[in-house]
């Protein structure tokens, strides 16, 4: 029994310590930021990293993601005869909640496990302690511009996919089952406000943005650099920060709306 | 004991040095002196904290008892910026070579340059390919470090290590897994590059008798303290019989061949129960 408690409160400070050391890290990628900026062709290297290899998927995604909208919100509307808000309430759908937590999900997935396993194999290679003997800092060099480029990336991609979301709830809404194309587009533009729809939108992606890359690049930094420690770094960025994307969606949806 | 140190001058200064991972106790109060302009080589059992040792000897980690002196400086004790101004004037070569991945072998040289200095791109690719030249892999300098063999990407680290012009450099297991060709090449460049440049080499290696041929000096570190010091040829002399079991490989004597086990025929007919 004590033996349960011990490994309970272990399990525990284990917890807290990694949470610490993230915090740390953060930091400390923070106050590199400076040094990072100095090397901005670093910065355009991981945005296409991330952010351009994430776009294909990103758009595909938000084309179905729309289109699957635009059936099932049809026929659910068609019952009250409100077809005609079909475009408010795909565009509603995608700029409020779906842009942001899908677009995050899968860059977690696509882009966040990609900066661990590489981030992990620059420790398990001794890349990172050989830039630090060279007297090169890895924060300026390597995390910071990571951060940077998801912290882009990610309210650009989840803008993408919300527009792509719209453009294929007119394809299936209007061009397939007959909704009013004036009728979509104007009961989209009088239901979507600036602040409170686009603008609550952006600061999600852009906390989720912040987020994933934060426990990407951290899972990579922390891993144990062997090939195991590195798979299971992986496997960690991806559980986590899909976790924390929803998690944390809940929380800013009951703040914002 | 350290014949050649005591009257020439120190370039590593490693004074009652404790370190720990965890629970287990790496240096318990290790004393060693590392002669300037010589080749000196640190050997010992593989897990001993070699690898550690250079880590801290470059400042990577912290002792937590004792002190590493650099050229008349306390590597601990040095703020991050001063830390970075001595890393400059050490090179370090890794066990794998430590090549960034993402960039070919002529910005992987050029890189230490082009982080450090302001010189004119025309000036870095002189130096590049000089260095490049005196490791044998001018050839080489278009290919990433993924199309190397091993023993290249160490030579290519090497040229790396001695861009800045550095006045010591360090070598992680340089031998390790090098073939005999790639092995000779590797001694010759260690044993030229000290001599031409005026260096202070060190070398981590369990590979004995070729680190022994190349080296002026010999450490040997073992349960984190050192065993025994002193030239190749004072050291085939010892009188230890630890020293010589570990410098001819001997497969039993004061190290058991077997890790200490219960009774084998105890074992083996007593106990079927519990395997
Ligand atoms: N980052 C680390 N965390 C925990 N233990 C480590 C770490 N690096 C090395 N060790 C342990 O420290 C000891 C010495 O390691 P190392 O210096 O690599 O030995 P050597 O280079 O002599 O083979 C080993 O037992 C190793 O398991
Ligand atoms: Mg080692």
């Amino acid at each position: 029994m004590t033996n349960w408690f011990q490994r309970f409160g272990a399990a525990w400070i284990t917890v807290f310590e990694r949470l610490g050391r993230a915090h740390l890290f953060m930091l400390q990628m923070l106050l590199a930021l400076p040094g990072t900026f100095r090397r901005f062709g670093l910065i355009v290297k991981q945005l296409f990293a991330t952010g351009v290899m994430t776009l294909a998927i990103i758009l595909v995604a938000g084309l179905f993601v729309g289109m699957v909208l635009a059936l099932q919100g049809y026929n659910t509307l068609v019952g009250f005869g409100a077809e005609e808000s079909l475009g408010a309430l795909v565009a509603l759908t995608l700029v409020r909640e779906l842009g942001p937590v899908v677009t995050g999900l899968l860059f977690a997935g696509r882009a966040g496990s990609a900066m661990t396993a590489e981030i992990g194999l620059m420790k398990a290679t001794e890349q990172l302690s050989g830039l630090e003997m060279m007297a090169v800092d890895p924060f300026q060099r390597v995390f910071s511009p990571r951060m940077i480029a998801g912290f882009i990336a990610l309210p650009a991609l989840a803008a993408m996919f919300s527009a792509v979301g719209v453009l294929g709830g007119h394809l299936v809404g209007v061009e397939l089952l007959g909704v009013d194309a004036g009728a979509y587009w104007s009961q989209m533009q009088s239901a979507v406000g600036f602040e409170h729809d686009v603008l609550n939108g952006l600061i999600k992606s852009v906390v989720f943005g912040f987020v994933v890359c934060w426990i990407a690049i951290f899972e990579g930094a922390d891993c144990i650099p062997t090939s195991e420690g590195v798979s299971s770094a992986t496997t960690r960025t991806v559980v986590y920060s899909s976790l924390a994307v929803l998690g944390l969606d809940f929380l800013l949806t009951a703040l914002m709306f | 004991m350290n014949t050649i140190t005591e009257n020439g001058s120190t370039l590593v200064r490693i004074k009652d040095l404790h370190f720990q991972r965890g629970p287990k106790r790496i240096f318990r109060g290790l004393n060693a002196n590392i002669p300037r302009g010589q080749i000196t080589t640190i050997m010992g059992p593989s897990g001993t904290g070699k690898t550690t040792l250079l880590k801290l000897i470059g400042g990577q980690i912290k002792p937590s008892q004792g002190s590493i002196e650099v050229d008349g400086l306390n590597v601990a004790s040095l703020g991050r910026s001063d830390l970075f101004a001595l890393r400059k004037r050490m090179g370090m070569l890794f066990q794998s070579g430590a090549l960034l991945t993402d960039l070919t072998v002529f910005d992987n040289v050029a890189f230490p340059l082009r982080e450090h200095t302001k010189l004119p791109e025309s000036l870095v690719r002189h130096l590049v390919l000089m260095r490049l030249h005196a490791v044998g892999l001018r050839g080489a300098k278009n290919l990433f470090p993924a199309e190397l063999s091993g023993g290249m990407a160490r030579r290519v680290a090497l040229a790396r290590a001695l861009v800045l012009d550095p006045m010591m450099i360090m070598y992680d297991e340089p031998f390790t897994g090098q073939d005999p060709i790639s092995m000779g090449m590797l001694l010759e460049l260690i044993k030229t590059v000290n001599n031409a440049l005026q260096l202070t080499s060190i070398i981590v290696s369990h590979d004995i008798q070729e680190a022994m041929s190349i080296s002026d000096y010999v450490i040997i570190v073992s349960d984190g303290v050192v065993v025994e010091a002193g030239s190749p040829a004072q050291l085939k002399g010892s009188t230890s019989e630890w020293v010589q079991q570990f410098l001819n490989g001997l497969a039993d004597g004061p190290v058991p061949f077997q890790l200490a086990a219960p009774d084998y025929a105890d074992e083996l007919f007593n106990s079927a129960g519990d395997a």
